[in-house]
């Protein structure tokens, strides 16, 4: 699509949603948010992006492949998980190593936070994967 | 012990890269590992002789209550030396036999892998570890059976026995599932002390026909026996160790392991009497009218299963001690004559008794170790073999029912295998010299050592008996029987009735020998109508199972999108609608709860847009309309204080528009596409999966069957999980796992659309 409209707000979008998905990303423990939806929302941007170049210009802005990207999210996820056996706990249990810092107290960042990260990356990668392929048809 | 147990895994898997290295001397090097195996286990026949058992624990998976232990029992520790014995033997045998071939690493492999299996087996004091090793015994099997992959008919007689023996397998699990609900545990020692309470249990006999379902299928026993002939597709070595020797007597184990369980009752003795009687009878009939050296012995070997398991049926200690003797007896020899039934193929290249004679002069050594060996399979005196043949008949005649009738089928049995021992022996070793496709020469020592070993142990211990009574046959009795037993062998009974019947099985086997002209043809034509039945039926049932299959999947998979989803829609309703007629009872819809003018009015703008999704010609006003539908949902969530849910479905709306804005480009146009009698049925469809949904949420938001967890959340998500966003909370910590199952099937869905769209086959590519 030529429209010089979409294409301009596809550009300035792009580091304004990924800046946002950041935040809700980070602060979806506490607030509304988390990885899902962050992941989501950092899709749209290059879905849109998508839309205004074209797919092959998108994949190039992403920088990375995006079973790579669904790769290390799955990876995340699970390394995460297996941390807990180091601590001898079951899988998955959430890990908080920042809970009792002299001075600052509880840093809030957990194995749980980290393993967000995972689940944000899977469904970032899944919906651009879906959406370039139905894109390139 | 468990290192024991699992060094053969580990040695499997470095197996092939060995291989690479080593090459013809990989057999040798690889028996290594049951030779040290043998000697490890040797060195318990002291303790477990003294009436010991022991046990290793290792806790595996606590939560279940599930250990990785294994108990040392005598019956245990026979077997455990019969299977690295053997095993050793094996490998350097498979070493001369397939000498050269490509894929000798990976048969090492299969082969190692298989024995660890087996020791597992038998060594498990937990019937769901027992299960586990069970099936990696299978599924080894199938892999050693179907190693000429090349072969058509390797390839059906693995996925035969495989079938045959996992659906029991199966069978067997649900079994052990019974027999665990009903005695509380699933510890094999533990189920033992309560014997008792679980014979007089309901679930008592289906516990039993299960599990007997599985020991059947294992060990061969009619109408299951079909797959093991079958399974002489595998290699010689394989049917030696597996088929013979070892594998098929997993079920034997199973019946000897469970008899102070489940044993002594009734159903008991008539089920596995009964079943070995037909087993032994049937497959003694069919191994007469066999001409091929490994399917003689095939049939031999169903018919001492059969034989084993009638005794493990009877149940008395006197059939248990010659149950355990002519099990050990009956593996060394016919894991001798296997071997030596592949030495001849492999020199001559045929193993069809027609075509070979007149070996003696080209390979006087194998003639030998066949003579000792023929000897075993006819229980001549001074041999292992005969101790137990007598013992058995002493055994039976000793019972007080059903005397008669099972001494003459030993005594059929015992008359066949005299004259199969003269077929073996006789027709390929004398006569004149048949030409062969090979130059018949002596074989190398790896081909030979094996069974000249295992005769002559059957041989020595024959001899000398009272070391192997007291050290292994004793100890192995009183594991089965539960009590201390003292069992005390001897050659030499003196002229008893037994000795007597043994005499008459001889003189009828050489008449049945020599007169092998007159009845063959007979029998062949009488054996045609009715001995091939099993496998019929088992064909009959795995095509009649593959025609269902796909004529089910090409109703189902449609490949039309609009048919999944109403398959799916219509089966949740009937299935749900179902059991809430079921149990309607219990539930009440109290009316309807208070809304808002705000909630009303967002309702209502919902179900006008559902409207007119069905209602509009257009494509791009059908999808806008569908967006609708879902942004009031989130606005719903939204009143209800559910941000995250809300943020959640807004996005998803946003995505699928972009997804169908890109499909609808593909698409033709909108158009009347159904009939009217279709969409009726679709409406009636959806209205009533929309029914059902609302009542569903009228009982849900009613019925209160337990508390609530949401509370636990409510007071924990900070506490426990660092976190004031519950619903976040709960994706990724308290229930972190589905969180991670649904990121799995997200990326496989992903994968697979990838895969769908962007892999296709050229000629597809151009289609629109």
């Amino acid at each position: 699509m030529r429209s010089p409209i979409l294409r301009t707000a596809a550009r300035y979008l792009l580091p304004l949603m990924l800046l946002f998905s950041v935040f809700l990303l980070l602060r979806g423990h506490n607030e509304p948010g988390g990885g899902f939806i962050a992941g989501l929302v950092a899709a749209a941007p290059f879905a849109l992006y998508a839309l205004a170049y074209g797919v092959p210009a998108a994949r190039s802005a992403l920088h990375v492949e995006l079973h790579t990207l669904i790769g290390s999210g799955l990876l995340i996820a699970v390394l995460t998980g297996m941390a807990s056996w180091l601590s001898g706990k079951p899988f998955l249990s959430g890990l908080w190593p920042g809970e009792d810092l002299p001075f600052i107290g509880d840093l809030g960042l957990g194995s749980p936070v980290i393993f967000d990260i995972g689940v944000f990356l899977v469904v970032m990668g899944v919906s651009l994967m879906v959406i370039f392929s139905l894109a390139e048809e | 012990m468990h290192l024991a147990v699992l060094s053969g895994f580990i040695v499997s898997l470095a197996a092939p890269s060995l291989h690479r290295f080593t090459r013809n001397l990989t057999g040798w090097i690889l028996s290594l590992l049951p030779v040290s195996l043998f000697i490890y286990f040797a060195t318990f026949i002291p303790v477990v002789a003294g009436g010991e058992s022991l046990t290793f624990s290792y806790p595996w998976i606590p939560s279940l209550g599930i250990s990785l232990s294994f108990t040392l029992d005598g019956l245990s520790l026979l077997f455990a030396l019969l299977i690295c014995g053997i095993g050793a033997l094996v490998t350097i045998y498979a070493s001369g036999y397939l000498a050269g071939h490509p894929l000798l690493g990976r048969f090492y492999a299969f082969l190692v892998l298989f024995m660890a299996s087996m020791l597992g087996t038998v060594l498990a004091s937990n019937v769901l570890l027992l299960f586990v090793f069970w099936e990696l015994t299978s599924i080894s099997s199938y892999l050693l059976i179907g190693f000429e992959h090349e072969r058509e008919e390797a390839r059906r007689a693995a996925l035969q026995a495989l079938l045959v023996t996992s659906a029991g397998g199966l069978a067997m699990l649900a079994g052990f599932v019974l027999l665990g609900q009903s005695g509380g545990t699933m510890d094999l020692s533990v189920l033992g002390a309560h014997a008792d309470v679980l014979r007089a249990h309901q679930l008592y006999l289906p516990a039993l026909l299960l599990i007997l379902a599985g020991a059947f299928t294992k060990s061969a026993q009619f109408p299951f026996h079909f797959w093991l002939p079958g399974a002489m597709e595998a290699p010689t070595p394989v049917s030696a160790y597996l088929h013979s020797a070892t594998m098929v007597k997993a079920g034997i184990y199973l019946l000897a392991r469970l008899s102070p369980i489940l044993g002594g009752t009734d159903a008991w003795f008539y089920l596995i009497a009964g079943a070995g009687l037909v087993t032994l009878l049937f497959s003694a009939f069919l191994a007469l009218i066999s001409t091929n050296l490994k399917r003689i012995l095939a049939y031999t070997t169903i018919s001492s299963l059969g034989v084993m398991t009638m005794l493990i049926g009877i149940g008395t200690p006197g059939a248990i001690q010659a149950m355990v003797v002519f099990l050990l007896a009956h593996a060394l020899y016919k894991g001798a004559l296997f071997m030596i039934a592949g030495a001849i193929y492999h020199e001559t290249g045929t193993q069809e008794v027609d075509e070979l004679g007149g070996l003696r002069a080209k390979m006087p050594l194998l003639t030998a170790i066949t003579l000792l060996a023929g000897l075993s399979l006819a229980s001549f005196g001074p041999l292992l073999s005969f101790i137990g043949k007598e013992q058995l008949l002493e055994a039976l005649l000793e019972m007080a029912d059903y005397r008669i009738p099972l001494t003459a089928a030993v005594v059929v049995f015992s008359t066949v295998s005299v004259a199969m021992a003269m077929i073996l022996f006789v027709r390929p070793f004398f006569g004149a010299l048949k030409p062969t496709p090979k130059q018949p020469h002596e074989p190398a020592l790896s081909l030979w050592l094996g069974p000249a070993v295992l005769a002559l142990s059957g041989l020595v211990l024959g001899i000398f008996p009272s070391g192997v009574a007291h050290g292994l046959v004793s100890p192995a009795v009183s594991g089965i029987l539960g009590t201390p037993q003292a069992v005390s062998l001897k050659l030499w009974h003196g002229f008893t009735p037994a000795l007597g019947l043994s005499l008459l099985s001889v003189l009828l086997g050489v008449v049945l020998f020599l007169t092998q002209r007159v009845w063959f043809g007979r029998m062949v034509r009488t054996a045609d109508r009715f001995a091939w039945l099993p496998e019929k039926g088992y064909s009959a049932g795995l095509n009649g199972l593959l025609n269902f299959a796909s004529r089910l999947t090409s109703r189902l998979q449609t490949g039309r999108l609009h048919d999944y989803l109403q398959i799916v829609a219509a089966a949740a309703v009937v299935l749900v609608t179902f059991t809430l007629i079921i149990k309607g009872e219990r539930i009440q819809i109290a009316g309807l709860p208070e809304f808002t003018f705000f909630e009303a009015a967002l309702t209502v703008v919902i179900l006008a847009a559902a409207f007119v999704v069905t209602a509009t010609d257009s494509r791009l006003f059908a999808v806008a309309a569908l967006g609708v539908v879902g942004a009031g949902v989130s606005l719903i969530f939204i009143i209800f204080g559910a941000p995250d849910l809300a943020m959640t479905q807004f996005l998803i709306e946003t995505v699928t528009v972009i997804l169908l804005v890109l499909i609808l480009y593909h698409l033709p146009n909108f158009a009347r596409l159904t009939r009217r009698g279709a969409r009726i049925r679709d409406s009636i469809v959806a209205i009533s999966a929309g029914v059902l949904m609302t009542v569903l949420v009228l009982i849900a938001h009613t019925v209160n069957f337990y508390p609530p967890i949401s509370d636990y959340y409510l007071d924990n998500s900070v506490v426990l999980g660092h976190g004031r966003n519950i619903v976040n909370v709960i994706l990724v910590d308290f229930r972190g796992l589905d969180t991670m199952g649904e990121i799995t099937v997200l990326s496989l869905a992903a994968l697979g659309v990838f895969a769908l769209l962007k892999l296709r086959k050229p000629d597809e590519e151009r289609r629109p």
